[in-house]
Parts: C-alpha cells; structure tokens; sequence
C-alpha cells in the first residue's frame, strides 16, 4: 500500500481553480520530486496537503497512511507524521526555538498518548541533533526564525524534521534563496533523515536540489496536474528544455 | 479563514469560563450602605485610629464630594452610585487569630481555588520548611494572615496591614502617608484617602536588602463592597525590597469598585521593585459585572541613585484606569515601567505611565505590551516629562500593540514635555497582528490553536515577562493562557 496517494484532486484559491485533477502516488521510503514552473500549483499542493486555511478541495482525494488526510485538522496531520518545510519560514518574535520545538514534539508525544519530555531529556535530544546540522547552540537560544539569514532559516526547518521526525515530508522549494555551500549542507541534512520508514515530497523550481537529494521519481506539474513522470534523469532534461513545452496552459 | 474563526470564537468565550468566579461565605460584618461623614468616622473608629488621621480622611471626604470624576481616559465609565456601596466589611472574628490555625479554612480554601501555588499555600498555611515568601493576606478589607513576620522584624523590617502600622509606626505612616500622591490628586485617590479600610505597610531599614519577596494577595470577596487598599512602603538608604501584588475577584453581577492607592518612596541608593499580576473579574462577553479598577500607584524617587521598577501583568476588570508612575527626584534616580496588559471580550483599558525627571542624569525605561482580542479596546497614555533643571535626562519608551482579531482596538497616546535641551527622549511604538502565517506555522508543527496563541502571545511580552520573579512568571505565563482561552477555540 502507497503512504500517500492522491487521487485527481482539485482545489481552487479565492475561488480561482489552481489544482485540476492531480493524482499522485508515494511508497514508503521513496523521494519524488515535484518540478514545475511558477505558478503552476507546487505551493498550492504543498498547503493542501499540510492543511492550510484558505486552500479549499473541491474535489478528489489524499489517502495518507490509510487514512483521509483532508478530514485531518491540520494540527492533527503533523501529529500524524506529516512535515511541511515552508519556503519561506515565519517568524516568530520572542518564541525561543527551544521552546518552540518543546511545544511541538511534546503535542505530538500528548497526541500518540506517549509522556511529554522533560526539559533535560528533551535538551539533550535537540542538542544532539542541532550539532549533526552544524547549528550552534545560540541558533537554539534565539527566537524562531527572528533575524536568520535565509541558509539558517531552511537549516532550521530541517533541524525541526529532525526533532519531529515526520513519515511524510513535503520539502517546499527548499533551495530557494540558498547558495550553494547552504544548500549542501541542507541536503546533507535531508540526507541523513532518507530512512525507509520515510517519505519525501521534494518541490522545486530548479533541478540543481536534485543533484544533492537524488530523487526517485520525478513529477512534472503544469497546469494544476501531473502532466510527465519520470526517473531522475527527467530532471536533468528539463534543466535543458526549460518548462515552455508544459507552460502554455499555466501561464 | 483563521482570523475569522478566531473573532467568532472570541465573540463565542463566556462568564463561566472565568476560572475564578466563585464565592466564599464567610460571615461579615458591615457598616450600612453609603457614604457620608460618619461611614467615615465609623471606618476611623473601628481601625482605633489617632485624631490626625480621622481629620485626614475628613478632609479628604469633603474635597471628594465636590470633585469631578476624570474624563480624560478612553473608556466611557458609566455613572457610579457611590451611595449603593458598603465601606467597611471584614470577616467576622472573636478576638482576631493569634496563629495561622485559627484562619476561618474557609479562607485557605480560597486560596487554593484561586490557584495560589502550593508552596505559597503553604507558606500561608505555616507549613514546616516552607519557602520564605512572606505573604500578607488581604482578605476583603482587613489583613487576616501575616506570616514571617518575625524573621523579617530581626532584620528591622516592617510589614504589616497599613492600620497595624498606624498604631505600631505612627511618626512612619504620618510622615509619608498622601507624601506621594495626595488626596486631592483625583477623584479615585481621594475617595481612597476618606475611606482606605486596608493595605499594606513596608518599610526596609537603612542598608537592609529584604531577604525574600514580599508577596500580598488581594481579593474582593463581599458583593457590592469597594475595596479601597492603600500600600506605603519605604525604601531608606541603601535598602532593597520586591514585593509582590497579585489579585483575583469572584464572579459579580454588579460592577464593582476598586479604587486603590500605593505609595512607593525609595531614599538615597535605595530600590523598590514591585510587580502586580491583576486578574480580577472581566465581566461576561457583553462586560456586564466586570470590576472597575481604577489605581492610582505612584513612586517617589527622592534619593541620589534610587531606583524603582513598576511591572504589571493586567488580564483582568471591565476597566482598568491605571498608571503606575515615578517622580524622579534624586540626581541619577531611575525609573522603570514594563506591562502586559491583555483585554478580550467587551473589556476596557486605559493603562501606562508617567515618568517625571526632576533630578540631574534621571533614566526612566518604559516597554508596554498591550493585547487585545474580541471587541476590547485599549490605550497606552504614557506621560515623560522633563523638568528645566534635569540635564542629561534620559528616557525610553517602546510601546507595542498585538492584536487578535478585527473588532479590537489598540491606541497609544504619548506625552512627551521636555524643556531640559540635554534631555534625550526616545519613543517607538508598533502594532502588530498575529498572523495567519504565524498560527499555521504552529498548527503545521502540531501544536493546537489555543497553545499556539498563548506560545506566541507569551513571545510577545517576552521582554516584560522577564523582568517577573522566577516564581511570579510561571503563573503570569499560564494567565496570558487562560486570559486568551477562547480567543480561538
């Protein structure tokens, strides 16, 4: 049985239709890359899945480890194991990363009737795992995503993935606004979290993520929907071709 | 769309969610309703009080009577009958407890609804090897428990109700009493100096740094009793103290008064630090049968390098008409404000501070957090002003707003008078909305709404919020909680 599997769904944004008919489908332990031009939807799919308000389904279906993932509140989908790494992180002003990731990690254990971490187990826990992504203790210290540069704010969300440890993560364009020694280290990152227990959604723009997360499949979203699957080297032909050849109905 | 979903559910959160709406009967004993001459003579006479202070208060009645009520705040405030109030109500005693064994349990039982931590239960229960936090009860309008009070007499401190203090340190409450804020200053103050029934009284010996918190609670209990407290401490030179005001009211139907006074005087290197959580009764959705809290809390620095810090953390009343404020008197004296003020539902705030610098190289440091959700409105009027003869004066203000929801409101109105050219006076000022963005982030972590409000509301009082003790802090963290459940669900 797939992990994840969508089945021609649509969803539309203040009443305008972005995903017309998307199916999809994800095993356990495989990496997809979900690639596609500006505005054809790749965002879209990624808060729909994570359950954002706003994004409305009006049609179709997400099965997610057996259940309905859209009859989930969102807090209960990242309960579930689902992860969305955002591309662009917010910000929150005098939450300490720290106790972000308490509050986090501590409402999923509450959630799976596991007890909460104490502050001491759950220091060490985070430590350990900051020190793997090369983050220095401050970045722990200091309030979520306040004053990050761009490599650290997508560090961080990895750190998150890490701590939570998702079945499903939804990376989007997560090497948007990276250089190149930052998004080494984020897909280093990933890297060491491929288990294959695990499953990722890896969205973007450019292939060049690819070449550091080698993806298993790769997708082609144009126009709301799955339009050309393919192995890795899919990738490395768009790269070439541009997206004009699946653009004229997203733009 | 969240925010939407956010001010139904605001609109949605009720009276019985008031955690502590309940009343606690204990026999009292009152003097009639209203308010005339001999209500006040009767309150002088039941404290056994010296003639001098019966003509104080009598002067103070007879200027009241004719006095305006101030209209300058924000909020409207409906007319006060002041005739329909009792003036003096104390629980009723044989011959006053002599140990913590004879408090009425009833009373501990109180305490321990309101949620009073345990050890502070113990502490006022006399518990062997409980933490030194000295707490003088103030139950309705007269002090019933003081604890500690020998370990803090071998250091030569006081801490006792004010009336105690009247009989026990007359040449102290004589000379400082109405030294800070006389009882012509307002309307509220006035009506205070005339009928105060209770309150505490500190004073911290030359050189002593109090070894442990000063802690009170107070807590209207008797319906339709206005509770008048009057707080004097005294810092004398090179002396230290932190004391501690924590509040919460039952649940009323009838709006109640709350027309409080401190006086705060720190002499030569001396500082006081007091800090205030207020959680009294908001009032139902619509603001029917909230307390009307209307303090007025003023420091006098008068010595060189003294210093006092004003920290509140104010979730509750219908409406709060509040400004704990600081003369700053002695060269190089210091004044500090930090606030959280929170208001949901239909209530009404119109809190800050003045910052007066009268002395050489005066700094004052003021940081407001106001929050507001629901259909509440709040003010921040903040005064600094800078006196000719005070060179190098120095302030800053920061002032930030966060809102939840649309139908709230957020106003900051700064003073700011200098007439000293050396003066340098910095104001920021900023106001925000939790954003959706911010609450899917948090609900894509997995942490529900409710949390993810408080863990962001919490964000945003950080700086204020730090300045608490340790002890005071935790339990301000969980009121910012439970002050904004139902603010989204």
């Amino acid at each position: 049985m797939s992990l994840l599997k969508i089945e021609n769904l649509t969803a539309e944004v203040d009443g305008k239709e972005i995903l017309k008919g998307l199916s999809l489908e994800l095993n356990a332990g495989e990496v997809h890359a979900i690639m596609g031009p500006n505005g054809s939807g790749k965002s879209t799919l990624s808060y729909v899945l994570a359950g954002r308000d706003g994004y409305e389904v009006t049609g179709g279906s997400v099965t997610y480890d057996g259940k309905d993932l859209l009859a989930m509140a969102p807090e209960e989908r990242a309960c579930e194991g689902v992860f969305l790494a955002f591309q662009y992180p917010v910000e929150l002003p005098g939450v300490a990363n720290t106790t972000f990731l308490k509050h986090a990690l501590n409402a999923r254990r509450k959630y799976r009737g596991e007890p909460e971490l104490d502050a001491l187990e759950f220091v060490k826990a985070v430590r350990g795992k900051a020190k793997e992504l090369n983050m220095p203790d401050d970045m722990l210290k200091r309030p979520v995503n306040v004053g990050f540069s761009g490599g650290e704010k997508k560090r961080n969300e990895t750190l998150q993935m890490a701590v939570l440890e998702p079945t499903l993560a939804i990376l989007d364009e997560t090497d948007s606004g990276l250089d190149i020694d930052a998004l080494k280290l984020v897909s280093e990152g990933v890297n060491a979290l491929r288990k294959p227990d695990r499953a990722f959604l890896v969205i973007t723009h450019y292939q060049r993520l690819l070449d550091y997360i080698v993806p298993d499949k790769v997708h082609v979203l144009s126009g709301g929907k799955i339009v050309k699957t393919g192995d890795k080297n899919l990738a490395l032909e768009l790269e070439k071709t541009g997206y004009a050849e699946f653009s004229g109905e997203a733009a | 769309m969240a925010t939407t979903e956010t001010v139904q559910k605001v609109s949605a959160l009720e009276a019985e969610k008031y955690r502590y709406g309940f009343t606690t009967e204990i026999e009292m004993d009152f003097a009639p309703k209203g308010l005339n001459e001999d209500i006040v003579r009767l309150i002088s006479q039941k404290k056994e009080e010296p003639e001098w202070l019966l003509e104080w208060r009598l002067k103070a009645f007879r200027l009241w009577q004719d006095m305006p009520e101030p209209a300058w705040q924000k909020p409207d405030v409906p007319p006060i009958d002041y005739q329909d109030l009792y003036y003096y109500a104390a629980p009723k005693k044989k011959d006053g407890p002599k140990s913590l064994d004879e408090v009425d349990p009833k009373l501990l039982e109180t305490y321990e609804k309101l949620g009073i931590p345990l050890k502070e239960q113990e502490v006022l229960a006399g518990v062997e090897g409980a933490p030194k936090v000295a707490v003088d009860a103030v139950f309705d309008s007269v002090s019933v428990a003081t604890t500690y009070r020998k370990e803090l007499e071998s250091h030569g401190i006081v801490f006792c109700s004010i009336s105690e203090a009247v009989k026990t340190h007359p040449e102290l409450v004589k000379k400082y009493l109405g030294s800070v804020v006389p009882y012509s200053d307002n309307k509220h103050a006035c009506l205070n100096s005339a009928v105060f029934t209770d309150g505490s009284f500190v004073y911290i010996p030359k050189g002593v740094r109090c070894p442990m918190e000063l802690s009170t609670y107070f807590r209207i209990n008797a319906q339709d009793t206005g509770q008048f407290e009057r707080t004097l401490i005294v810092a004398d030179e090179g002396s230290y103290v932190s004391y501690l005001e924590g509040c919460t009211a039952p649940m009323r139907d009838e709006n109640q008064l709350h027309a409080a006074v401190v006086e705060l005087i720190t002499l030569d290197d001396a500082e006081i630090k007091y800090s205030t959580v207020q959680n009294w009764y908001p009032g139902d959705e619509n603001g029917k049968g909230g307390i009307y809290n209307f303090v007025t809390k003023r420091a006098a620095c008068r010595g060189r390098n003294s210093k006092v810090s004003w920290t509140q953390v104010e979730t509750g009343s219908a409406i709060t008409w509040k400004y704990p404020s600081c003369i700053l008197q002695g060269d190089n004296s210091q004044g500090e404000f930090y606030s959280v003020a929170i208001t949901n539902n239909r209530q009404e705030a119109d809190t800050g501070t003045k910052m007066i610098h009268i002395g050489k190289n005066t700094r004052s440091r003021i940081i407001s957090k106001g929050i507001s959700a629901g259909r509440a409105d709040q003010t921040y009027r903040g005064l600094v002003r800078v006196m000719p003869n005070a060179d190098g004066a120095r302030n800053f203000t920061q002032c930030d707003s966060l809102l939840i929801g649309d139908q709230c409101g957020a106003h900051t109105i700064p003073y700011i008078e200098s007439r000293n050219p050396t003066a340098q006076l910095e104001h920021e000022a900023t106001t925000s909305r939790i954003s959706e963005d911010q609450l899917f982030y948090c609900l894509s972590r997995g942490i529900g709404e409710e949390e993810a409000v408080a863990l962001i509301v919490n964000g945003f009082c950080k700086e204020v919020m730090q300045t608490l003790p340790m002890e005071f802090a935790v339990e301000a963290q969980k009121l910012i909680g439970i002050s904004l459940e139902g603010s989204v669900g």
